[in-house]
C-alpha cells in the first residue's frame, strides 16, 4: 500500500476523525451508544454504506454531470441503506429494532455524503474505498469506545454480560441512570474530544469555528427529535 | 492530484438530457437492487414477523392468573386458534386453517375486502378482512380469555396488536403491540410495558352497556374504570390506540362476535 493510500485509510482513525474532529455523525452517536451490541452494529453499517458508497460514486466520477450531482450521490447512498435495513431486518431483528430510524437516517448522516462529494468525487475508486473505509472506523472506533463507558457505567453489563454485579441483584454497584440518556454521550464525545487535543495539539481550532462546519453539523439534527430534545 | 471529470465545467456536454439521463439511470439501477434485496429477504423477514407476534400472543396468555394449570407446557394446546367471520360474530369451519389465514392480504384483495364505511371508520383503515384469526384459552368449557388482532393508524404508521378480554367480555388484561413505526422515544412508547400495564382491568362499558373505554389527556385517575392516561408527548398516537380499539370492539369490528360469546356464558 503506498503512502497516500494508508493515508487514506488511517488519517481518518485519529488525527482527521469524523465525530472528535469535524463533529460530524453526532446524532447517531447520541442515540445508538447506550449498549455496546448497538454501537458496533451502527458502525458496521455505518462502515459498509460509507465504502461502497465511496466506490460507487468514485467508478461514476466521470459521468455524474455537476448539476445533479448530489441527486445521484444521494441515491446511491439511501440505496445501499435501505439494503442495510432490510438484511438488518431479515437476519437480526432484534437488533434492527433497537436501532430503529437510526439506520434508515445514515442517508443523512454528514460523513457520508462528506466523503462521496468531498473525497470519492475526485479520487480514484480503490482509495475512495480506503478513505470510506478509514473514516467508518474512525466513526465506529468513538461509538464503540461511547458504548463501552455507557454500557458499563449505565448497566454494569458489557455486550449483556454482568462485569459489576449490581447492587439491585446483591452486587455492589450502583448503575448511573445518567449513562442511558443521550446526554451522557455529548459529555463522554466532549471529554474524548479534549483528551485527544491535549494530546495532538494540532487539532486545536482556532477561537471561531468556520461557518460551514456548523451549517454542516446542523442539518444532521434535521427529521431527529432526539436532536431536538437534547439542545 | 485532484482530477476533474469531463463534465465539471459548464460545458456543452453537460446538457439537461445527460443530467436527467444519468439521474434516471442511478435512480433505475438503486431502484431495482432495493427491489430485489426486499423480494429475497421478504421470506425471513414474513417467518420473523409470524415469530414476533406468537410471542406476544404467547407473553399475554401468561398473564393469566392460573394459566399454567390450563396450558399444557408440552404442546401448548389448548390454546384455540379460530377463524371469526366478523359480520355474524360466528365461527368459521371450512377447510381454511386458521393460523394460516392472512388477514393483511385478504383486506387488500378487492374480491374479499370489507371497505369500512367512512362514518364507522374511526381507526383510519379503509377496508377490513371478512375474517379475523382469534386465540381463545377456555375452562372446562367456558371462555376465560379471547385475543383479539387489532390494528389502525397511529401517528405516523399503523399500529398491529393485540387486545386480550377476560371471560366477562369487558375487561382488559393485556394489551399488546408487535408493529408500528411512530417516533422513537414519543409514540413508540406505546410498547412500553409501564403504559399498556395501565390498561389491565380496565372496562369496556358501563352498566348500561354503553362503551366508555378512552385515552384520555392529562392524568387519568388510576382507579377510573374506563380511562388511560395518555402518552405525554404522543397525544395523537395515543388517540389511534383508542380509536382502533374502539373501531375493532365496536358493531362493525368484533362487537358481533363479542356478543355471541357474552350470550353463551349467560346461558
Amino acid at each position: 500500500m503506498d503512502r497516500s493510500n494508508r493515508h487514506a485509510l488511517l488519517d481518518p482513525l485519529i488525527d482527521n476523525n469524523p465525530i472528535t474532529l469535524q463533529i460530524l455523525g453526532l446524532c447517531s452517536a447520541l442515540a445508538v451508544t447506550t449498549t455496546l451490541a448497538t454501537a458496533l452494529t451502527m458502525s458496521l453499517a455505518l462502515t459498509t454504506v460509507l465504502t461502497f458508497s465511496s466506490g460507487i460514486i468514485s467508478a461514476l466520477r466521470r459521468h455524474i454531470p455537476r448539476s445533479v450531482r448530489l441527486i445521484v450521490q444521494i441515491t446511491v447512498i439511501s440505496s445501499l441503506v435501505v439494503m442495510v435495513d432490510e438484511i438488518l431486518q431479515a437476519y437480526a431483528v432484534e437488533m434492527s429494532k433497537r436501532l430503529s430510524v437510526f439506520v434508515s437516517l445514515i442517508v443523512t448522516n454528514c460523513i457520508v455524503l462528506g466523503r462521496t462529494e468531498g473525497f470519492a468525487m475526485q479520487h480514484d475508486v480503490k482509495r475512495s474505498m480506503l478513505d470510506g473505509l478509514g473514516n467508518g472506523l474512525g466513526y465506529s472506533l468513538v461509538l464503540i469506545l461511547v458504548g463501552i463507558v455507557r454500557e458499563l457505567l449505565g448497566s454494569g453489563t458489557l455486550l449483556g454480560v454482568s462485569v459489576f454485579p449490581l447492587a439491585a441483584d446483591g452486587g455492589w454497584f450502583q448503575p448511573l441512570a445518567l449513562m442511558l440518556m443521550p446526554p451522557s454521550a455529548f459529555l463522554l464525545i466532549g471529554l474524548l474530544i479534549w483528551a485527544l487535543r491535549t494530546w495532538k495539539r494540532a487539532q486545536i481550532e482556532p477561537s471561531e469555528l468556520p461557518e460551514s462546519a456548523l451549517v454542516l453539523s446542523e442539518t444532521e439534527a434535521v427529521g431527529d427529535g432526539l436532536a431536538r430534545s437534547v439542545r | 492530484m485532484h482530477e476533474m471529470g469531463p463534465f465539471s465545467g459548464d460545458g456543452e456536454r453537460s446538457s439537461l438530457a445527460r443530467a436527467l439521463g444519468m439521474a434516471f439511470a442511478v435512480a433505475l439501477v438503486g431502484g431495482s437492487l432495493v427491489s430485489v434485496t426486499a423480494v429475497l429477504l421478504e421470506p425471513r423477514q414474513e417467518a420473523n414477523r409470524l415469530a414476533e407476534r406468537r410471542a406476544v400472543i404467547d407473553a399475554i396468555v401468561s398473564q393469566l392468573p392460573g394459566v399454567e394449570r390450563l396450558l399444557d407446557p408440552e404442546s401448548g394446546d389448548r390454546i384455540e386458534t379460530r377463524l371469526v367471520d366478523l359480520a355474524t360474530g360466528r365461527y368459521v369451519s371450512d377447510a381454511t386453517d386458521p393460523a394460516a389465514y392472512d388477514a393483511l392480504e385478504a383486506a387488500q384483495d378487492s374480491e374479499s375486502r370489507v371497505e369500512i364505511p367512512p362514518a364507522l371508520d374511526v381507526a383510519r383503515i379503509g377496508a377490513r378482512a371478512p375474517f379475523a384469526t382469534v386465540h381463545l384459552v377456555r375452562r372446562g368449557r367456558s371462555v376465560e380469555l379471547v385475543i383479539l388482532p387489532v390494528f389502525g393508524s397511529g401517528y405516523v404508521s399503523t399500529l398491529r396488536g393485540f387486545l386480550a378480554l377476560e371471560g366477562d367480555m369487558n375487561t382488559i388484561t393485556a394489551l399488546a403491540f408487535y408493529a408500528h413505526g411512530e417516533t422513537p422515544g414519543l409514540g413508540a412508547r406505546l410498547q412500553d410495558p409501564a403504559w399498556l400495564a395501565k390498561w389491565r382491568g380496565k372496562r369496556l362499558r358501563d352498566e348500561e352497556g354503553r362503551y366508555r373505554l378512552a385515552v384520555t389527556r392529562g392524568a387519568a385517575d388510576a382507579a377510573a374504570a374506563h380511562a388511560v392516561d395518555g402518552i405525554s408527548g404522543a397525544t395523537r398516537t395515543s388517540q389511534g390506540v383508542s380509536r382502533l380499539l374502539e373501531y375493532w370492539l365496536g358493531d362493525h369490528g368484533f362487537g358481533p362476535f363479542l356478543q355471541r360469546l357474552r350470550e353463551e356464558r349467560g346461558r
